[in-house]
């Protein structure tokens, strides 16, 4: 077991309800349980697939048992599937050190569709995500998941881009091990690829 | 879900809390599981469906949980153990057997879990259904992980079978909803067959002298439940602060304390067994502490019965202090996190504490208050019911009366919300919808001018709809009942129903469909495809115009999720720019201002609207809504 850059370490998912937000914090959850961390996810969904905001808390200690909630304002790493979500979970979880690794493909809420209220310039969102964020990793990877045949694969590429970060205890080869738990060989490859060109995109 | 049964004794698997309480019954040696979907409890069903086989069980999604209940009951009295699960407002549901069967006991291991769902994450209230335990005097657990889930759950039959009655095992969101590592233990290798010996009966007269028993089970139960090791005390002996604590919220004061690094000051009571209390571990601790702050979801239930408990006691133990809900320095309302419990011990030892900077946060806060809109809840892409509510909204507008629509639990629910145009006025509890307006069909002769339609999806319309619209039948109440049939229970994560004929494990059942029902007494019902906006309207209008008497209209249409799964929509959407009236379009962007589907969206650059391919699933419908022709539906096999 390698040391915890933080004990215990926070990672906040978070995104709207159908990314695959709970199968990304499962994939973590089972990869560093192998690596013989105690972990604890808590998951909140029940509406989340009604296009309401989703969020997991990966938790994880060398050697205490943790509640499913991050404490306020101790995410270590927050991961943003879609990235207005990364800046509206700041305030409650985020703090001077926090890493935000996020994806930079907006779903709007169907209340910007309408008009009532407006997404942000990217440009300004990015910034704003900037000032709050101790690192800040901007991440196309809806538009990988799109080259790689489907958007869903996003969550993938995103795992494959906090792995690249340097937060987790444990690298891309267990985290593998970790969705080869949760899918049929046959849909292994795209995964694979997914997780590989998360990780390429932030450290190339 | 996965079979349980696969999972290897003493290897730790990262398991959900619900498949640890489904885990943990399986080892209890349980043959019948019977539930009603709701969050969060479904997937203890779930997973022991997906176990069924290879347990050789029954277990079955029941039409709602009375008769879950009632059918576990039944297992329980040849000598089987059984469960029953549910969400909080299913034990009100439930409550009526409940406050009998207490009373005529039980006879193999019989469990009720209950899932609560602080703060409303996926519920219509918030309800502490605890209040079931004192109400009808029966012992009740609190686990706090996913490893105490499953070790509780093989407590819970043990201590139901040693009493003679039912065991209320509570859950909560947040722990039904947490994986963390748990270590399985053994099956058992065989079970007794069921038999009911004809002389024994299950009866609660009569009632006063059945009642002590009830009362001598619960005192049995008390000295059983201090000797499970499920309550501890951890901390110093002679604590600054004590702290009593259940389930999720010993686990948030034990960080709170760390974070506050008070360990030395505070010590921490966990109540594993919640009732009846362990009062002389209580006692005990009290007596070493003068200050004691309560950690508990949703209500103030140990602090009130430990102060009720304490001021029997008072002239022992002298002034004490008390803090929690009621001394204001918890909320009554919304779920507890590390943050509320840390900000009280904080106030009550006297430290100042902050989770972080004060700058650091009011600047978060002002960037996300000012660039982050709200997400509202929206009707899935492709959902019937967006279509539903839309010709609802439309017809009610032609028709010009000021229509009122009574509304249901399910995802049209969301029909209050704008992604359903706001189209519902009332929405309450499973099937009030239909007794609502079996009410208001009856107020005509009184003045009442308004014409009432109810909306009621199909796995509600067979848990708690029956009675209603049978009074309705029988009253003649004048009303136009829409049975939003999607064919699942979509918004509990598509689980069966009698309407689908097909069981919680997978097997072939009798299909009890609405409209067979519904001709059984008398009401003729039309089925309407509601993606045919036009035909859809035209029924509705006609219904509505139908001089007096309840009307039934189905608007049946397979959930877009199930659809999705089934290979998906046949269309891909298209916006001809040279037709899209943009801004000017009836009054401003008349299909995304009004429609609100998240896969038609406005292009701003190009002032036109436009399909969002990551989300358009195809289902065609918004090509019904534009008034210029410009959105065009392609067969996919055509376009691709």
């Amino acid at each position: 077991m390698s040391d915890l850059v933080h004990d215990p370490l926070n990672i906040l998912i978070t995104g709207v309800g159908g990314q695959g937000n709970v199968l990304a914090s499962q994939v973590l959850g089972r990869a560093l349980l192998a690596a013989g961390y105690v972990v604890t996810v808590g998951e909140t969904y029940g509406l989340s697939q009604r296009g309401g905001a989703v969020m997991s808390m990966v938790r994880v200690s060398r050697d205490r048992t943790m509640g499913p909630l991050i404490p306020e304002n101790q995410a270590t790493a927050i991961v943003s599937l879609e990235p207005l979500e990364a800046l509206r979970v700041l305030p409650q979880y985020g703090q001077p050190e926090v890493v935000v690794i996020t994806n930079d493909r907006p779903l709007l809420p169907i209340n910007v569709i309408s008009g009532q209220s407006s997404y942000p310039d990217l440009a300004d969102l990015k910034a704003a995500l900037g000032q709050v964020a101790g690192r800040l990793l901007w991440v196309p990877a809806t538009q990988a998941a799109l080259a790689l045949g489907s958007p869903i694969l996003a969550n993938v590429v995103m795992l494959g881009a906090l792995a690249a970060s340097g937060i987790l205890p444990i690298g891309l080869k267990e985290i593998e091990a970790g969705l080869a738990q949760m899918f049929p060989p046959a849909k292994m490859a795209p995964n694979r690829e997914a997780l590989s060109r998360g990780w390429k995109m932030v450290r190339s | 879900m996965a079979d349980l049964t696969k999972l290897a004794p003493g290897a730790a698997v990262l398991l959900q809390g619900n498949e640890a309480i489904a885990r943990g019954a399986l080892e209890a040696g349980i043959s019948l599981a019977a539930a009603y979907p709701g969050n969060p409890s479904s997937e203890i069903l779930e997973s022991l469906a997906d176990s069924a086989d290879s347990a050789g069980i029954h277990v079955e999604w029941s039409a709602n949980e009375k008769v879950a209940l009632e059918s576990a009951a039944a297992a329980s009295f040849t000598g089987l153990r059984a469960m029953a699960s549910m969400k909080q407002n299913g034990v009100n549901v439930a409550q009526d057997f409940i406050c009998n069967l207490n009373i005529s006991g039980v006879r193999g291991g019989l469990v009720l879990v209950t899932c609560d769902d602080p703060s409303g994450i996926s519920s219509t209230n918030e309800q502490d259904a605890r209040f079931i335990s004192r109400l009808a005097s029966l012992p009740l657990l609190e686990p706090a992980t996913p490893e105490e889930c499953l070790a509780m759950m093989r407590f819970a039959f043990e201590l139901s079978e040693a009493i003679g009655n039912l065991v209320v095992l509570r859950s909560v969101s947040r722990l039904s909803h947490t994986r963390a590592g748990v270590v399985p233990g053994e099956l058992p290798a065989g079970r007794a067959l069921p038999y009911w010996d004809p002389k024994t009966r299950w009866f609660t007269v009569p009632v006063v002298p059945r009642h002590q028993v009830m009362l001598d089970k619960l005192a049995r139960a008390r000295s059983i439940m201090a000797a499970s090791g499920f309550n501890r005390y951890q901390g110093p002996d002679r604590p600054d602060l004590l702290v009593i604590a259940s389930a999720s919220s010993a686990l948030y004061a034990a960080e709170a304390r760390r974070m506050l690094d008070v360990e030395g000051r505070v010590g921490i009571l966990k109540l594993g067994c919640t009732w009846p209390l362990d009062e002389d571990m209580i006692l005990s601790r009290l007596e070493k502490a003068s200050h004691v702050l309560f950690a508990e979801e949703i209500d103030p239930f140990l602090e009130t019965e430990i102060k009720a408990l304490y001021a029997q006691n008072a002239p022992r133990l002298g002034v004490m202090n008390f803090f929690g809900k009621g001394s204001g320095h918890l909320p009554l309302i919304g779920e507890m996190t590390p943050g509320k419990l840390a900000g009280a011990m904080a106030g009550i030892l006297g430290l100042s504490w902050l989770p972080v900077a004060k700058d650091y946060r009011l600047q978060a806060t002002q960037l996300a208050q000012g660039m982050a809109a709200p997400r509202d809840l929206a009707f899935c892409p492709g959902c019937p019911h967006r279509a539903s509510y839309w010709t609802i909204k439309q017809t009610l507008a032609v028709d010009g009366r000021q229509g009122i629509v009574s509304g249901d639990i399910g995802c049209y629910t969301l029909g209050l919300h704008p992604t359903g145009f706001e189209r519902v006025n009332s929405v309450h509890c499973m099937g009030s919808g239909l007794g609502v307006a079996s009410g208001l069909g009856q107020l005509k002769k009184l003045g009442f001018k308004q014409p009432v339609v109810c909306v009621v999806g199909d796995s509600t319309f067979f848990h708690a709809a029956l009675p209603g619209l049978i009074n309705a039948r029988w009253n003649r109440s004048d009303y136009v009942l829409v049975v939003l049939d999607n064919s699942a229970t979509a918004m509990t994560g598509f689980q069966p129903h009698p309407g689908t004929g097909v069981t919680a494990t997978g097997q072939p059942g009798v299909a009890v469909d609405v409209e067979s029902f519904c001709r059984a007494i008398g009401l003729p019902a039309q089925v309407v495809d509601p993606y045919d906006l036009g035909a859809a309207q035209e029924a509705l209008y006609d219904a509505l115009q139908q001089p007096d008497g309840l009307r039934v209209l189905i608007f049946r249409r397979v959930c877009a999720l199930v659809q999705g799964r089934r290979g998906g929509h046949p269309w891909r959407m298209s916006v001809d720019e040279k037709l899209c009236r943009g801004e000017d379009c009836g009054c401003h962007r008349y299909c995304t201002r009004v429609f609100r589907c998240p896969g038609l969206v406005f292009d701003e650059a190009r002032g036109r609207a436009a399909i969002d391919e990551v989300v358009c699933v195809g289902c065609g419908v918004c090509a019904q809504i534009c008034p210029a022709g410009a959105i065009k539906a392609q067969a996919k096999e055509d376009a691709a």
